[in-house]
């Protein structure tokens, strides 16, 4: 395996993609508003008033806290305010799903510009005509997405644990970030959700003939998260650290496949063909 | 062949019904310029991905500096260079990291990388640029650069696809002046697909012609003449009060006679005919200043070789 050529090319890339405005854009800003924003204006806002009606027994959310599972009611009793039942709620399980967003859209964006970008920048034959194996340059494509989309997630989730350790202090009293759940779901699903997004814009990108293409199409892989976020909304299923360990091995066999299945049709001769 | 660096035999490649190359039979010299010359769409970059190992054959085989582009690809590409027909160069990136990263994938030695990329951007004039983004190149400036890639590990040979195509005439020039350097100077191999028949005539030792993926023929443009049986042409200049008399006299002799100033052009001749055309010029009392044969341009034999092939 010649892994200096890799990591030339993996240079290479994250050289380009870090020279595209629009793409360094919505890598800072979305993992901007989802660590840092959104769950601090979210405690901010845990004490109002209208937060508290939201979440009494007539309120919106009286359907989410009549669901809870026995498990979750006793991980809230050791919060004996309302505001602060509130701020677990919304920072242990409303947010996760947005969380995972976070590397399934990295790694998607990362790689809709290294595979699919190829062929807009017309950089695509250089690269078929180097000394690497068909294997190395996929390997040298997946971890130039891969590798960032994790770094990503785990500098989030260490933002996110800051922000709001930080920010609830005044109401919580205690470090209450993170639990087994959110472990779960930094090291276990977030990697699996990144990986499922990388095989999705692989399967599409032989496909198109733009990373915004490529982009695009991929973007329906943020379907079931949205879902668990609806879910988790209605009641109807909650983020434990059973089903995040549950999530978690869906989204790293679902990516595998793709990406066994992306492996196996990334072949320098079909990509010329297409060209 | 001894000494062919390139062998072909029987190459074919097919896309769906349609052979993109059709049993190409093919032998390039080490050191020497070839021209590979055909329409669009004649199969001349398909040759060049095949052997180059980066598509597969349909039939036949082929060595490449003794390798089989089928098997040893990747080995192969290390000691070959691509000069593609798009730049196809990172324009995000300045020209220096586009050499840099190429280098390493390449394999160059780590201790001569830089050396290396420093001595290269200076031979093709990029080393005042060469923190610039390549976006803002001209487009002869992207094609020097692109060449330069393709030259920056040291190929033993240089396959060019259509390399001065859209250039102005002096980026042209220069880029044709670093063809000749690398290949009489430093000794590489040159395959050089073109369908500009001017540049092939200048530059190329051999050439060979390519229609809807089968090679016509092959052979310098004089061999090829000659297998066509072309005729010669004769360029003969008369003193400038003498030039009404030497056409009458010419156009009794043969049909195909043209005059620009105070020489002839005469066409389609046997050799014969200029002992017997000069002899009635002096008996007639035309002072003759020069007589020249012209040998038959690419641009005769090539076409030549298409309506032959057409009306065949």
């Amino acid at each position: 395996m010649n892994w200096r050529g890799i990591r030339a090319i993996i240079r290479k890339d994250l050289m380009v993609v870090t020279r595209s405005r629009n793409t360094m854009l919505a890598m800072i800003v979305v993992p901007l508003l989802f660590t840092v924003a959104l769950p601090a204006g979210m405690i901010l806002l845990s004490s109002s008033q209208d937060m508290l009606d939201e979440f009494s027994p007539d309120g919106d959310m009286a359907l989410f806290f009549n669901n809870l599972p026995a498990s979750i009611n006793d991980e809230l009793s050791a919060f004996p305010q309302p505001n602060q039942q509130i701020i677990i709620l919304l920072t242990m399980y409303l947010f996760a799903p947005m969380f995972l967003i976070l590397p399934m859209m990295t790694s998607s964006i990362l790689a809709a510009d290294s595979f699919a970008g190829e062929k807009d920048r017309k950089t695509l034959e250089a690269l078929i005509y180097t000394p690497l194996t068909d294997a190395e340059i996929f390997i040298a494509k997946l971890l130039s997405s891969f590798v960032p989309a994790l770094l990503v997630s785990l500098l989030g989730g260490l933002a996110y644990g800051l922000v709001v350790n930080t920010v609830a202090a005044p109401i919580m009293g205690r470090i209450f970030f993170p639990n087994l759940t959110w472990v779960a779901l930094i090291f276990w699903v977030a990697p699996a959700a990144a990986a499922l997004g990388l095989g999705a814009v692989v399967l599409v990108s032989s496909r198109v003939n733009s990373a915004q293409e490529a982009n695009q199409l991929s973007g329906l892989i943020v379907v079931p998260l949205v879902l668990l976020v609806i879910g988790q909304l209605g009641g109807v299923v909650y983020l434990s650290a059973g089903v995040v360990f549950s999530i978690g091995f869906v989204f790293w066999l679902l990516g595998a496949a793709l990406l066994w299945y992306g492996a196996r049709t990334f072949k320098r001769g079909e990509l010329l063909a297409r060209l | 062949m001894q000494n062919a660096v390139i062998s072909a035999r029987e190459l074919t490649r097919t896309f769906g019904d349609k052979a993109a190359v059709n049993r190409l039979t093919l032998d390039v010299l080490r050191g020497e310029i070839f021209g590979f010359l055909g329409h669009n769409g004649a199969g001349k970059t398909t040759t060049v991905r095949l052997l180059n190992g980066v598509l597969a054959f349909s039939g036949g085989s082929a060595t490449v500096l003794g390798l089989s582009p089928a098997a040893d690809g990747p080995a192969l590409r290390r000691r070959t260079g691509v000069l593609t027909e798009t730049p196809s160069l990172d324009e995000r990136l300045n020209a220096r990291d586009n050499l840099t990263i190429y280098a390493e994938v390449y394999d160059v030695p780590r201790d001569q990388v830089n050396r290396r990329v420093d001595e290269i951007l200076g031979l093709f004039d990029l080393a005042d640029r060469s923190k610039e983004r390549v976006g803002g190149f001209s487009k002869g400036m992207k094609q020097r650069l692109a060449l330069a890639r393709a030259l920056l590990h040291r190929p033993e040979i240089l396959f060019l696809d259509e390399p001065t195509a859209g250039l102005d005439p002096q980026a042209a020039r220069q880029v044709r002046d670093l063809i000749t350097h690398f290949s009489r100077q430093e000794g590489h191999t040159v395959f050089m697909c073109t369908h500009n028949l001017v540049e092939a005539q200048r530059l190329c030792d051999r050439v060979g012609v390519m229609e809807h993926g089968r090679l016509l023929a092959v052979g310098t443009p004089v061999e090829l003449a000659r297998q066509l049986g072309s005729r010669a042409r004769v360029e003969i200049e008369v003193a400038a009060e003498h030039v009404q008399r030497a056409d009458s006299l010419l156009r009794s002799l043969t049909a195909d006679v043209s005059v620009e100033h105070d020489t002839f052009m005469i066409g389609g001749v046997e050799r014969e005919f200029v002992p017997r055309a000069l002899a009635a010029l002096v008996n007639a009392g035309v002072m003759v200043y020069r007589v020249a044969p012209a040998e038959p341009s690419l641009e005769d034999v090539y076409f030549a070789l298409h309506e032959r092939n057409e009306t065949s």
